[in-house]
């Protein structure tokens, strides 16, 4: 008979042995990072633990969420400002038209 | 490149580097709310936040002639609006200009917090990008996040940056941006699903075990009853 695997499960459990190492590698796994034999012993991972699933899940909906929930518009009063300070410096600081080629002098 | 036939950031550096100040301009109101939002989330303040903005494009102005475009127009501007954010950030809380891998490395070291709360979403993001107090919610659990970890996260996950652009931007190695926005990832979704997760779909730590094995069973099941019809049909 042959002993049952009985690792920690990373997520409280102790069913499964790969949770551990899907929350190692999430962020490769997330981005699209991960080498395809790996990503296919991930994706059979997860179809067999659920709680794995929706922690993926989750992290992508996460992230979806900061990158679509953009923040909200100046305030009009600092709009204004920001396009004075702008034109001044530009006047002050702004790159230098290109300036003439200089003419090689042979004396 | 070009949108709907309007110059793009390329054409527009060029025309600002010879002198075109609209050219500028334009380049500024096709940024100016991304960076003040970045700006808003990095320091947490709104004045810091306009401070931020100015400088950024101040900063602009008398550095477009040096800008060697070895990186996009705007992930350059990312890079300086990260920075003077995080200058006036260590002002505020009066910390030393140190860079942010001394500031954190100990935090490093422990281990990768576990998922606790499990649970689906009632809602997908895009509905929830839609209403006023989820920005209002993500803003308050941003802005919990340790500085050095919420930077990250801003940088490479809100404005998509590059792992190496990140690291290049906030002066940290690529191994430190990995592991700090893993922890920021999850610390961010744990919050977000106390929130938005589904409690009757909710996992819990300790049942994790059981609900694989349920689920297990279920899935058994429905093989079993697809096979059954399969060989009835």
């Amino acid at each position: 008979m042959t002993k049952k695997r009985t690792k920690i499960h990373a997520l409280g459990g102790k069913h499964g042995a790969t949770c551990g190492e899907l929350l190692a590698i999430l962020n490769d796994y997330v981005d699209g990072g991960v080498a395809p034999a790996v990503c296919k012993e991930l994706e059979t991972h997860l179809a067999g633990c659920n709680p794995c699933r929706v922690v993926v899940d989750n992290v992508r909906q996460t992230i979806t969420l900061y990158r679509k929930n953009k923040p909200c518009k100046m305030p009009a009063a600092f709009h204004d400002r920001l396009y004075t300070a702008l034109r001044n410096c530009w006047k002050e600081a702004g790159p230098a038209k290109k300036p003439p080629k200089a003419v090689k002098s042979r004396t | 490149m070009p949108d709907h036939g309007y110059p793009d950031d390329q054409e527009l550096v060029n025309n600002a580097k010879a002198g075109d100040l609209a050219a500028f301009e334009t380049l500024v109101k096709r940024h100016e709310r991304r960076i003040y939002g970045l700006a808003r989330r990095l320091t947490g303040s709104e004045e810091d936040a306009q401070d931020v903005t100015q400088q950024t494009f101040l900063s602009a102005v008398k550095n477009l002639a040096g800008f060697r475009e070895k990186a996009a127009f705007s992930t350059w501007l990312t890079t300086i609006a990260a920075n003077a954010a995080l200058k006036i950030a260590r002002k505020r809380r009066g910390l030393p200009t140190i860079s942010l891998d001394q500031a954190t490395a100990p935090d490093e070291q422990g281990q990768i917090p576990h998922p606790e709360y499990i649970a689906d979403w009632r809602e997908t993001p895009d509905r929830l990008a839609q209403r006023a107090e989820t920005h209002r919610l993500l803003d308050s659990v941003i802005a919990e996040l340790n500085p050095a970890h919420r930077a990250v996260f801003l940088l490479r996950d809100s404005e998509g940056l590059s792992v190496s652009d990140t690291a290049r931007a906030l002066k940290i190695s690529e191994a430190n941006v990995k592991v700090r926005l893993l922890r920021a990832r999850l610390q961010l979704r744990e919050r977000l699903t106390r929130v938005f997760g589904d409690e009757q779909r909710r996992y819990a730590p300790g049942a994790h075990a059981a609900a694989t094995h349920a689920q297990k069973q279920v899935n058994d099941r429905c093989n079993r009853n697809l096979t059954l019809r399969e060989n009835r049909l």
